[in-house]
Parts: C-alpha cells; structure tokens; sequence
C-alpha cells in the first residue's frame, strides 16, 4: 500500500515546518552514523494514538512531534491517529493498527487507555509490543509484551518554579490544573519546591478546571487568579495556549509546558518544560529493528534527554538563570533529590520523614495525591 | 404499489445521495474519493474483523437511539440518552460493588435493573416536568446531560474514587465475574445482544399492544387523546421512563462489557450519535438495528480515513451531518414519490 | 476578618469580570435565537454556528490580519447556516427541532474540519477598551477591559427589543411567531420573514462565536465551546423571549461559570465539580418554577414547537 502517493492534507503547511525543524534536531542526535546503517534496517511499523488533536499545541502535539520525527527513518512507517476515546474505540484502533496496518509496537498515548483496554488486547497478540506513556507495568500482573514509559517531566518544571521564584515580586504562583491526578499534583508540588527553594515564603495558588481542554474555564482561572496579586502563572492542561496568552496580555510572567510556547509570550515568558519523545520513538524503533528486547519500564529526565527545557524568555535576570542551570546540572549529573524529608503537605501532615529521600526513579512518586506546604488547593474534588 | 416500498426506497436513495455529496467533499478536500469509499467498507465492513469492530460499535447506539425514538413516537424530542448512560453506568457499578461476594447470575441482572432504574427516572424526570410543568423536554434533558456528567465526576474523583486507580480516576472495580462475557469466540460484547433484545421487545410494544396504540394516537395528536380519554400524562411519563431506561442499560453495558468500573469514559458521546439513529430509523424500534450497524461502520472505519487518507477525525463528522440533513429532506419525499414518477395521487 | 473581606472582593469581581467575558457570547447567540423564535422558529444548531463562526472568524482574521473582518465572515458564516436552517424547515414534514441538532453535528464537524491548520497559528485579536482607568486597583481595570462587542452586543438587546415593539418589521415577526394562518391572512410570506429572522439570528451567533476565537479566550481549539450554543436557546426561554431580559440572562450565565474558579482562586476549594454544574441547574430551576403546563408562557410565540 503506498500512502505517500496521497494528495497532501490540508494543512501540509504547517506539518512540513514541524517536520523540517524536527528534521534537524534528529539529524543532530543521531549523529553521522544513521546514514550508513538505514540500508540495513529491518522495516519497522509503528502505529501512534493519541486522546486529543494532534496539533493541540500541548500533549497530543508532543507526541505527534515525537512520531513526526520517525519520518527521517526509511526503514519506519509510522501511523497515527487523533482523538480516539477511552473506550471501546481504542481497543479498536489498536487491533485495526495491528491486522489492517501491521503495525508492530502500538503507542497509546493517553492514560486512560492502560487499564482496561491495553490490559484486555494485549495478550491477544503476543508478538506485538503495547508502549503505554505514564502507566505502570507491573512485572507480577501486567502481560509481558506490555511496557511504558514517561519522562520526569517535573525535572524541568522544578526549574520552570526556581525561575518564577526569583521573578515573582508579589510571591504569588498561579498553577492552573486539569485535575487532581498524580502526574498532575506532582508537578504542582514540583514547581512549588523549586519556587520555594529560592523564597520559602511563595505560594502557588492552583485551580482546577476539571477537564483537559476548557479554554473558556482557562482563562477564567488564569484572570481570577492574575486578580488575586498572582504574577506567574503555569499550566498542566492540554493546551496551555490559552494560559500562557492570558498571562501575556494581563502583562504578568508565563512557565509553559508540553512544547515550546515561547512565541506565544513574547514578553512574559520565563522558561517551559518541554517533552522531546522523538529521541523515545527512535531508539524504540531502532531497538525493534535490531531484535533487542524491550525494556517493560522506560523512565528518564533531564539526564536521558527525554524531557527539556524551554529557552528562558528575555525576561528572565542573570541570577535566575544562573541557579536555575546550577539545578539542571545537578539534575543531569543524578545528585538532585526534589523530594526529601523533613517535607509537609498543606494540611500540616508530614509525608516525607526527616532523613528520607525518594529520588526520581521512586515508583512512590508516581501515585502522589497530596499537595506540599506552600500549595493554596486541595486534591478533594 | 410505490407506496409500500416508500419505507424502503426513500432512506436508500438518501443514504445514496448523502454518500454523494460525502464524496464530493472529500474530493474538494483534496482527498480521493474512490480510496475514501475503499477504506470505509474495509474498515467497517470488509472483513470478519471489521464487522466485529462494527457490530460492536453499534450496540451502545441502539440503546442510546431508543432514548430518542420512544419519546419521539409521543410528539417529545429527548436529546438526553448521554445522561442517561452516565447515571446508568455509575448506578451499574455501585450496585455491582454492593452485590460483592453474590453470585453473577444475581448480580448480573441487578446492576442491569439498577442502571435502568436510574436512566429511566432521569428521562422520566424530564418527560413529568413536560407533561405536568410544561417545561420544555428537549432543553431539560439536555440540562440534565450536563448535570449527570458533574454529578459523575464530582463523584468519581472523590467518594466514589479508588485510591489505586491513579492517572483515570475511576470507582472500584466490580470484578472479572461480573462481566458481560463476549459473543462465542468474537470480541463483540454481550451489549450487543442486549441492543437487539431491547429493539425487538419495544418494537413489539409499540407496535402490537395497546399501549403502543395510545401512544401512537397521543403523538399524533395530543387533544385528540384526551378527548377520547386515554391517560396522557401516563403515557407520557412511562414512555420517557422506557427510553431512559434503555439508555441507562447502555451505560451498565459500559461498564460490565467494556470498563469494568465507572468513570468519565462513560460520556463517550453514545448519547448524542442515538440521536441521529433514531431519526434515520424514523423512531421505528426495528429499523434501529440495521441503523446502528450502519453508524458502527461509519466510526469502525473513521480510523482508516485517517490513517490511509490523512483526513482529520472530524471527517466522520462530517458525513454524519450530511446523512443527517438529507434524511430530514427525504421526510418530505414521502407520499410523494408517485408524483415524481408521474404517477397521480389520489387527493388528500 | 479584612483578609476575608478581601476575599469576598476578590470572587465578586472576578464574577463581574467573568459575567462580562464569558457572558457576551451568550448575548449575542441568545439575541439571535431570541429573533429566530420570535418567528416561530427554534434553531438548535446555533452552537454549530458558534464553532463555526469562531473557526471561520479565526481563519479570516489570520488571513487577512484584520480581525474586524474575520467578525464579519463569521457573521456571514452563521448566514449561511441560518439560510439552510430555514430551508430545510421549509419542507414538509421537517421537524426544526431536528433540523437543528443536524445542523449542529455538520457545522461542528465542518468547523473541525476545515480549521486544522488554524490551531496552531496567531490571528490578530480583537482590540480592548479600558473602561477601568479611573480605578487604581488591577484586578477592577482588569474586570473593566471590555471589548467592543460587548457593547454592542448591549445596545443591540435594547434595539433589538425596540425593533420587536416599535417597528413594523418587529411587528411581521411577532404576528409570523404567533400565528401563521393570520400573518398569511394579512398578505405577509410567513416562510420568507421566518427565513430572513433565522438568517439574521445565525449571523449573531456566527459573531458570538468570532468573539470567542477572537477575544476571550482567544485561540481557535476544537475544545473552544462548551455547549455555549446549546446553553444559548435554554437561556432565551429563561429570559422570556425579552431581548432585555437575555442581556441580564447573559451576565447571569457568564458570571456562575466564573464562580468556581474565582472561589478557587481565594482557597474555596471544595465542590469545583458541583460549581462547575451551577449554570445547568440554575436553568432548569428557573424553568421548573415559571413553566406551567395549564397556560402558555408569559411572551412564548404561539408557533413556537417547543412549548406546544
């Protein structure tokens, strides 16, 4: 079947810019070798699903970018496809991928599609390999032919916090969020420390929208809390376009997060976290073609390359971006510990005991449901 | 003779004439349309694994189309199967989490109660407050939607939540033994069956009882039936109470063939694709069948639009639009066929 | 105490803010399904005239970088919505309730179609009026940065509820809204006046929906409306078909979606959810209380389907 013999989409435009600049960034990381070896390459299909829009300049977007980058590789075909429910759909969608389209290893993206769905097609199809991003694969309950992997993408959202600390004046952070979720409460407290590492006094106000995509809802937390004295403002939403654009036209500072959203705040932005899954997808692809068994847990920050973050914005002072590279480096070199005792959480209980450290790679930091000391908010819907 | 062929001959043609249309879009999108036409039957249709996927998909909406087609027979426009499903699905799941321990051919049948219970109340609420407050039906239960939809989540992510369940909070489990097993060796879900049972059972009321008559007589108009003194406000209330609790076994069906738990996954939009169903099946109980199977190929194969095509998600959408509004045209196509083949009518 | 003081403040002006904002699409989808039942016809579909009007006005604004002109082809979407809306309903037999739920999944899906591309890229927005200068406090100037379609959106419910009482043209829509056999028997093309009402209330809500994508919140996103649309024609009911009414009705709606987040935003953190619902049961409330089933609403045309 040739599909590249199809009219160009619609919005081929676009997607050519996507890919021409992530074209560069995958020629950089892998180097001179690539081009010897694609002759080579057993054929590799890898089918991609996503919850939401793939140009939702936010989650989805990320990792469409992350598959947008297999296209350097001959030897890869990669399908996608956007907006498939948590429902019986994915499970669909799945197993068409694997009998219509071949494919090989299947990403679905979104968390909600680990339990029921992937745990109920997996063992169907013993040969394919299901890649969950953020789901824990657990060796004793889970099929072997399940894996997943996700970034410590609260690496450089702690640093995004030690860059609004030293730029906040008011020591008000706003922190607009979807829902009260581990991955969600962990960047909330992540920024928080890092915020709180500079001036022990901040505070980070968050509101929950109760949703992954209400721009309306958005941007009436992102005003409400502006008015509240809050002077930057952060997001874990599907798309912080809105929050970011808000936060640029009341003239306050911006963290982004998911892709690169410096453009969108040319004055106020500060610095991001961003994703960088293309580098995941390619070794994934090059492990499959090798034959080389796949690790059932795939997990990595700044240290790995799997997580980055943003250029700071103009704003951001000489002091700021001095520790806020101090923290990287520590990050990259394995010696930073975000999450050590004494630590409270903001109703006064203690959850880290004096002395204790979790480091990154902590399992117990992924099923996170309290909000640290410093937090305005509560994980009680 | 024409005449009797009308039920017949007329959604053909218009589903001809909306494919039609389908076709010229895509083509106009810069897509080709014979490929597009190629990878929709394949996807839905082309092989035992498509019409799984199909006929799957097309289970949830026949229960959901239900929930239109009933009130419609009485003159109601109910757009609040989404609602139903959702209150149906978590009344499902904390029925099954009470009846732990009991035997599945108990708790089976309980949980199907329970969801049925809940969604035909929350229908029935709509179809009372029309008939005893005049309250606008087709408004209230599409507020009703949204209020269910809160309702549930305030819930799921609090009393109701399973501490384990992390990233999609959702309620606890009910249990490997309290699912809907699938059809023999297929992975079509037990709901199917249920859709089809609960078609032909409303078609059979509806068509050969009484009380199908009266409500025929009330939808067509509502002075006349009380004048020759049938119960309307009755009518009105059980009618709502039948659709709602369809719908409602839609959403248990989520839960014990799919989910195996209660979460916002339950408002996966079924509700509102009923309601196209039902108005292509002209509220006919029995036509909802083939309908439903139609709607689950059309989104069986919207994944292959994507995939071979590069069109947006948004194309199935798109043709459900275009089908919708060319049906609505075809209902003045009736009783005038014989005109347009030349035929005389006899005068009305 | 003055921290709770404070506090309180705080929601109330977010609420004002908030009511002004979220609410002005609300206006202006709810004064054009106001003109549209005043005829005898109500029109679902406008939340996909909304999504599209936002999609289009969007797209025209990047194209053209005038935003002003992307306002206008939204209204001239919703025109064109208006227009099939009335055609179809013009067929025997053809349910307009039907119509437009059919209309809504084919704008919608139409406007998801087409405006891929224009997720990504920045249209030049709609400007903001500081009508706050006079205050020294950010969180009133910012309450009071309003936009000009507000405004107009205010002027145009007393217009329009002065083209409703006083014009002659007001006067054929109401006689068409209330009975068509009299209209007819008067010499007026009831099809015709109900066609140009439904047409002009799609341009509304075409507009509506450019103020969404090209205000507040100010992108095109396929998450961009909440039902707003469909919230729209229960609002028009609440506010019995008074354009005045829909005015205030609006700033009502706006202003309880600000709610949750505002009592966030000082530490109410309970219930978001339930908030987040306020909206939704306010109207069916308020409905429940002023509907009656023994007399027709105070000010519901006669023809109107959804109250027979």
């Amino acid at each position: 079947m040739s599909k590249q013999t199809k009219q160009p989409p619609l919005n081929a435009g676009r997607r050519t810019l996507i890919k021409a600049a992530l074209a560069a960034g995958a020629l950089s990381a892998l180097g001179g070798l690539k081009p010897l070896w694609a002759a080579a390459k057993k054929k590799v299909t890898m089918g991609f699903i996503y919850v939401g829009s793939r140009d939702d300049y936010g989650y989805n977007q990320a990792h469409y970018e992350g598959k947008s980058a297999l296209a350097k590789l001959d030897w890869v075909k990669a399908v996608d496809q956007e907006n498939v429910p948590e429902t019986i759909d994915v499970q669909k969608v799945m197993e068409s991928m694997i009998n219509l389209d071949g494919a090989q290893v299947i990403f679905p993206t979104s968390f909600g599609y680990f339990d029921p769905h992937i745990l109920k097609i997996a063992p169907k199809y013993p040969k394919v390999m299901f890649l969950h991003c953020g789901g824990l694969w657990d060796a004793s309950k889970h099929p072997k032919n399940v894996g997943s992997y996700f970034g410590y993408i609260d690496e450089p959202v702690y640093v995004a916090g030690v860059v609004a600390g030293h730029m906040s004046k008011t020591g008000k952070l706003g922190f607009i969020a979807a829902m009260a979720i581990p991955q969600v409460l962990r960047n909330i407290n992540s920024f928080t420390l890092g915020a709180r590492s500079v001036n022990p006094k901040i505070t980070t106000t968050v509101v929950f929208t109760g949703g992954w995509a209400l721009p309306v809802k958005e941007a009436e937390a992102a005003n409400t809390l502006i008015d509240q004295g809050v002077d930057v403002l952060t997001c874990h939403v599907d798309s912080p376009k809105v929050v970011v654009e808000t936060a640029e036209k009341r003239g306050i500072y911006s963290c982004g997060y998911h892709t690169d959203n410096s453009m969108l705040a040319p004055k106020g932005f500060l610095t991001g976290s961003q994703w960088n899954w293309g580098k995941v997808y390619q070794d994934y692809a090059e492990m499959i073609s090798a034959g080389t068994k796949i690790p059932n847990l795939v997990r990595g920050g700044f240290k790995e390359g799997i997580v980055k973050s943003s250029p700071y914005g103009k704003a951001v002072g000489d002091k700021a971006r001095k520790q806020a590279d101090e923290v990287r480096g520590k990050f990259m070199n394995g010696s930073m510990v975000v999450y050590k005792g004494p630590l409270k959480d903001n109703t006064g209980r203690s959850v880290i005991a004096a002395g204790k450290e979790h480091p990154q790679t902590d399992i117990w930091l992924e099923s996170m449901d309290w909000l640290v000391e410093g937090v305005v908010g509560s994980t009680k819907g | 003779m024409i005449r009797t062929l009308e039920p017949l001959l007329i959604p053909v043609a218009a589903l001809a004439f909306s494919l039609l249309l389908f076709a010229v879009f895509v083509a106009a999108a810069g897509a080709d349309a014979i490929g597009v036409f190629e990878s929709m039957y394949r996807g839905a249709f082309g092989t035992w694994f498509s019409w799984q996927n199909t006929l799957g998909g097309a289970a949830p909406l026949m229960l959901t189309a239900l929930c239109t087609a009933l009130p419609a027979r009485i003159g109601l426009i109910v757009i609040g199967a989404e609602g139903a499903v959702v209150v149906g699905g978590v009344s499902a799941a904390l029925t099954g989490l009470a009846l732990q321990g009991a035997s599945p051919s108990l708790a089976i049948p309980a949980m199907a109660l329970a969801a049925m219970t809940a969604g035909g109340v929350w229908i029935g609420l709509a179809g009372a407050l029309r008939h005893y407050r005049g309250v606008n039906e087709t408004i209230s239960s599409l507020l009703l939607n949204y209020i269910a939809i809160a309702v549930m989540s305030f819930l799921v992510f609090g009393m109701l939540r399973d501490p384990a369940t992390l990233n999609k909070p959702s309620t606890y489990p009910i249990g490997e033994a309290f699912m809907l097993s699938p059809l023999g060796d297929t992975s079509i879900h037990g709901g199917f069956m249920l859709g089809i049972g609960a078609c032909i059972l409303l078609w059979l009321l509806m068509r050969h009882t009484p009380f199908g008559f009266a409500v025929d007589i009330a939808g067509g108009n509502m002075r006349a039936a009380r004048l020759v003194g049938l119960p309307v406000g009755r009518l009105v209330v059980i009618t709502c109470l039948l659709a709602g609790a369809a719908a409602g076994l839609a959403g248990m069906v989520e839960v014990a063939a799919v989910h195996g738990r209660a979460n916002t996954s339950l408002n996966a939009g079924y509700g509102y694709q009923g309601i196209l169903v039902a108005f292509l099946a002209r509220h006919n109980p029995l036509a909802i069948i083939p309908v439903a199977i139609l709607f689950g190929g059309i989104s069986a194969s919207n994944g292959l639009l994507q995939r071979d095509h590069e069109l947006p998600d948004a194309t199935g959408l798109v043709l459900q639009g275009i089908i919708f509004i060319v049906i609505l045209v075809s209902e003045a196509w009736y009783g005038r066929l014989n005109e347009l083949l030349g035929t005389k009518r006899p005068t009305a | 105490m003055s921290d709770e003081w404070s506090a309180i403040a705080g929601v109330l002006i977010a609420v004002l803010g908030g009511a002004i904002r979220v609410g002005t699409p609300f206006l202006f989808v709810s004064l054009g399904e106001c003109l549209t039942e005043r005829s005898g016809r109500i029109n679902l579909g406008l939340e996909g005239t909304l999504v599209m009007g936002a999609m289009t006005g969007y797209g025209v604004s990047y194209l053209s970088g005038s935003a002003w002109l992307g306002v206008l082809a939204a209204g001239g979407a919703g025109v064109m919505l208006g227009w099939l809306h009335a055609l179809l309903c013009q067929q025997r037999r053809v349910n307009d309730i039907a119509v437009g739920i059919a209309l809504m999944i084919f704008g919608t899906g139409l406007a998801f179609f087409l405006g891929k591309p224009l997720i990504q890229p920045s249209a030049p927005r709609l400007p903001a009026l500081s009508l706050g200068a006079w205050s020294d406090n950010p969180a009133v100037r910012a309450a009071l940065e309003i936009n000009a379609l507000f405004l107009i959106g205010a002027l145009l419910a007393v217009a329009l509820w002065w083209f409703f009482r006083y014009t002659r043209w007001g006067l054929y829509v109401r006689t068409v809204g209330e009975s068509a056999d009299a209209a007819r028997a008067l010499g007026l093309d009831v099809d015709r006046v109900r066609m140009l009402s439904t047409m002009a209330g799609g341009f509304l809500a075409g507009v509506g929906g450019s103020f969404l994508s090209l205000y507040y919140p100010g992108s095109w996103s396929e998450g961009l409306s909440s039902g707003q649309g469909l919230m729209a024609v229960a609002l028009v009911i609440f506010a019995r078909w008074n354009p005045i009414h829909c005015f205030f009705a609006s700033l009502l709606f706006g202003g309880a979606a600000a709610l949750g987040p505002a009592l966030q935003s000082v530490g109410v953190t309970w219930g978001y959810y339930l908030f987040n619902a306020a909206p939704y049961v306010l109207t069916l409330l308020i409905m429940i209380a002023t509907s009656s089933s023994t007399r027709v609403l105070a000010g519901m045309p006669g023809q109107l389907s959804s109250g027979k």
